[in-house]
């Protein structure tokens, strides 16, 4: 029984494919064989290759194979529009498939682009993916051209079709020559949506139907023959060591098999890569493993970071906001200046900040990692799979061409997943490599939680002086934010966005940060530095704008002037939000933008708060502009899903860090939104269609917990400069 | 300790620790891996199975506990994904990263199951025990709405 439930090759193959998906040949990197022969663990090939983004089989039906990870993010759905549009094949004849990180990383990486982050599929890889498109169905034109003894230019390509001069085929037919095609140019893409059949149409996203009766197999749903499991445990303060531990005590109890001592990688500093000390129980079930685990005596050695907390960072930042931080950005004459020489009443000063945050997508972080004579099988949720391959060769010592990923769905990630996040795939591969058998490292929630590379916390102070028609003169901004080994663990950027890139066109302006070292691993997050910049500085203009007299929505419009993006989404938002400032106390509407990856997004909120401070989010509508979009059903979905995500943190989240550690880490202590506090969402597209694309899975974050604090304002005459924000008193009389 | 478990209508001979959590003897000793591991704690409802039709948290429910009882998982609830509810689902574009919502769909049969009409307050309160972090609750709603529709046509 239990054999046959076991995930055998033949068994993984076919729920790879059941994710949907088919293949035909384009020559982007190169001529290809016409035909490649199936290899083993890779996507199945029924169809003739075309290109390495899709072949086409005798039924004419389309397999594109998608080199991104679908997050519910769309990646698969979003590729196959792409590439359907240019070939020009009808929806229903498409199948996708993941595509084979093996003969990517060793055959010249010829899907260019294999991580899935930044909101960046759609806006910036669209060009190469449309591009496989649109070179296929110039093959097969070619193809039939030649068989039919004319010109290229006399065939059309359409729905599946090749026709010229009343004679007509399917596309299947002339795949195998249009394969071994080399065309002398590549055709253009299609940029106008004037000319798209396809983008553009609400669409539904291919993995739904796998994802409602349990066969959608994630990296964490892994079984082989032989397999083991294992909990692991790594220093709760990060980058601590391990004391000592004493398997003697566990050694015996059921199935356990062994202990493994976790050491860091010398010489990776990178966070995200970098493996923790610590230590795991091997045994024949997972919950066997994880409760020796627990058993086990473990001693630490926490080091000098086991002092830390929010508190002692808290001090810290107090001190450090007032000495000058690195100049960051500058406009206009010296900001301070113009300040000092201000008018008392004229100056308007607060101080906002965010505390740490997890990803804590819903599947715990796992990998398993099968180690054979010939080959290395790897699952892993990470957002780049080549990364993952890349990761496991180094951590063996094998060559590259040995290793197979093995993409699965991944169970959300949020950027928590991004690049690398290679600590859990290289324990993995080296318990394998200890235990000698196929190894599942499961980490436990609170491990999750931990050992994640969490979103960092900053403190910033906004001080800004007013002219006579009460819009801002000078603002003067400095920031402290905390990220291992500095905030080049994660790009400056991340600090700056939103502040230094405001829209708004203040006439001076100077921007200071401090970037300090502290041990707790930090990465992205959904929106990165948006998420947090953007809750303080759009929070910051209400407090300006009702300073100098000015309704906040008009001020946000005068403020922008010019910049067309954002008059577009203002003035759509000023048409369809019904956004007002006179409403009874206890009612509150509150507006905000934000700019992440490229797009523009404004956001409405209405809150009710009543006399005791309890809060509810009625609605928010969101207001977008990403230049284009392909698919508005995934889009709007990102987005919705955008606002639940950030609200999570803005309401209920903040991770609390004591002794050097985190201690709440799991989602009795750690809350996030539910269904019964979830708002209604209404979305809104404005878009440019000026030839900038810009993205749609993180945009709709940021603006919304401003937006809310903004209402929350109005409702209670309590301004919430820090998150959580039901930690605050909003009680009103 | 060996004992039967009666898991979407087929008895399966298991040898664990009696205090074993139902979620582990489904995903890790029978191989279903369509009840998902969330948090062990029952506060995310990944693990929500029912036992004689209640929804039950997996996670932590020992599995001796279930012996006697109709174990359902996803995999049980309809053969083919033919359950009103699956049908919403796919109608909806409910998932998104897909991972919570085995979870979710049993959470709601078991609730349709005793209110075939529910009203948006009585699926907010039987749903408020099931995280989803990609934020379809909006869709998840709807989509229970639809499935009572679909259930009685």
């Amino acid at each position: 029984m239990e054999m046959d439930m076991m995930l055998t090759r033949r068994t993984l193959i076919r729920s790879m494919s059941a994710a949907g998906g088919m293949i035909i040949g384009f020559q982007m990197p190169g001529a290809l064989a016409a035909v490649v022969a199936p290899r083993p663990w890779t996507t199945p090939t029924d169809g003739v290759e075309v290109n390495a983004w899709l072949a086409i089989d005798a039924d004419g039906i389309v397999t594109i194979r998608v080199p991104h990870t679908e997050q519910g993010q769309g990646a698969l759905t979003s590729v196959a529009m792409l590439v359907a549009e240019e070939l020009d094949v009808p929806w229903d004849r498409i199948q996708t498939v993941f595509a084979d990180m093996n003969r990517h990383v060793n055959d010249g990486e010829e899907y260019i682009v294999t991580t899935t982050h930044g909101s960046q599929l759609v806006r910036l890889q669209h060009p190469h993916i449309m591009q496989a498109g649109a070179s296929a169905r110039e093959r097969l034109k070619e193809a039939a051209a030649r068989a039919w003894g004319i010109d290229r230019s006399q065939v059309t390509a359409r729905q599946g079709v090749l026709s010229a001069n009343g004679r007509s085929a399917p596309y299947a037919e002339f795949a195998a020559e249009a394969g071994s095609i080399m065309l002398a140019e590549e055709p253009a893409i299609k940029k106008n949506p004037d000319e798209w059949w396809l983008l553009g149409t609400p669409t539904d996203r291919l993995d739904v139907p796998v994802k409602v009766n349990g066969s959608a197999h994630y990296a964490i749903d892994t079984r082989l023959d032989g397999m083991v499991y294992a909990a692991v445990k790594c220093c709760p303060v990060p980058w601590g060591r391990l004391a000592s531990f004493d398997f003697d005590q566990v050694r015996d109890r059921p199935g356990v098999v062994a202990a493994v001592e976790l050491k860091a990688v010398p010489g990776i500093t990178n966070t995200r890569d970098a493996m923790q000390n610590g230590v795991a129980v091997v045994a024949d079930s997972w919950y066997r493993a994880k409760t020796a685990l627990d058993l086990m005596p473990v001693e630490w050695d926490f080091g000098p970071e086991g002092s830390v907390s929010n508190e002692t960072l808290a001090a810290q930042a107090a001190q450090m906001l007032e000495e000058d931080g690195e100049v960051s950005g500058e406009v206009g004459a010296d900001a301070r200046d113009l300040l000092a020489a201000a008018p008392a009443d004229r100056v308007v000063s607060a101080d906002y900040h965010r505390p740490y945050e997890t990803h804590a997508r819903m599947e715990p972080i796992n990998a398993t990692v099968a180690i054979y004579e010939d080959r290395v099988d790897v699952w892993s949720p990470v957002q780049d799979q080549a990364a993952a391959l890349k990761v496991v060769a180094d951590q063996l010592g094998r060559d590259t061409r040995d290793v197979y990923v093995n993409t699965v769905f991944i169970g959300g990630a949020f950027g928590g997943n991004g690049g690398g996040f290679t600590a859990v795939t290289r324990q993995a591969a080296e318990i394998a490599k200890q235990v000698g058998r196929p190894t599942k490292v499961v980490w436990p929630r609170e491990e999750d939680i931990t050992q994640d590379q969490q979103r960092p916390p900053h403190y910033t102070r906004m001080t800004a002086s007013l002219r006579d028609n009460g819009l801002p003169e000078a603002f003067f901004s400095r920031a402290v934010w905390f990220n291992r080994g500095g905030v080049e663990q994660i790009g400056p950027a991340t600090a700056d966005v939103c502040i230094n890139t405001m829209p708004y066109l203040v006439p001076n302006r100077r921007h200071e940060r401090h970037n300090v070292h502290a041990h707790i691993p930090t990465a992205t997050h959904r929106g990165p530095g948006a998420n947090q910049n953007g809750f303080i500085i759009e929070q910051f203009a209400d407090e300006l704008a009702l300073a100098g007299d000015w309704d906040p929505l008009e001020w946000r419009i005068e403020m922008t002037k010019g910049l067309e993006p954002w008059q577009r989404v203002l003035l759509k938002l000023k048409e369809v939000a019904g956004f007002t400032t006179d409403l009874p106390r206890g009612q509150g509407m509150g507006v905000a933008v934000a700019e992440d990856h490229n797009s523009y997004c404004g956001a409405c909120a209405t809150v009710s708060v009543s006399r005791r401070g309890e809060v509810r989010v009625e609605k928010v509508v969101l207001v977008h502009n990403s230049g284009y979009i392909i698919n508005p059903r995934g889009a709007g979905e990102q987005l919705e899903g955008s606002v639940v995500y950030e609200l999570s943190h803005a309401l209920y989240g903040g991770l609390d860090l004591q002794g050097g550690r985190f201690v709440n880490t799991n989602f009795d202590t750690y809350n996030l939104m539910r269904m019964p506090q979830a708002p209604e969402v209404e979305i809104h597209y404005a878009l440019s269609e000026d030839g900038w694309w810009g993205g749609c899975g993180e945009p709709g974050g940021p603006p919304t917990p401003p937006a809310v604090a903004n209402a929350i304002f109005f409702a209670t005459g309590k301004r919430v400069r820090s998150t959580p924000m039901l930690r605050h008193d909003l009680s009103w009389a | 300790m060996a004992f039967t478990l009666t898991i979407n209508g087929t008895n399966h001979e298991i040898d664990v620790e009696p205090e074993t959590p139902l979620l582990w003897v489904l995903r890790d000793t029978i191989g279903l891996t369509g009840t998902k591991f969330g948090c062990g704690i029952a506060q995310c409802g990944a693990c929500t199975v029912h036992l004689d039709g209640q929804p039950v948290r997996s996670c932590s429910t020992p599995a001796s506990a279930a012996v006697g009882r109709e174990i359902t998982t996803i995999e049980g609830l309809s053969p083919d994904s033919s359950h009103p509810l699956q049908r919403a689902w796919v109608e909806n574009t409910v998932p998104q990263c897909g991972y919570c919502q085995s979870g979710q769909i049993m959470a709601a049969a078991a609730l349709l199951s005793r209110n075939p009409n529910p009203s948006d307050a009585e699926i907010d309160a039987a749903m408020a025990g099931n995280l989803c972090r990609c934020g379809t609750y909006s869709r998840i709603r709807a989509a229970i709405h639809r499935a009572a529709e679909l259930a009685h046509s």
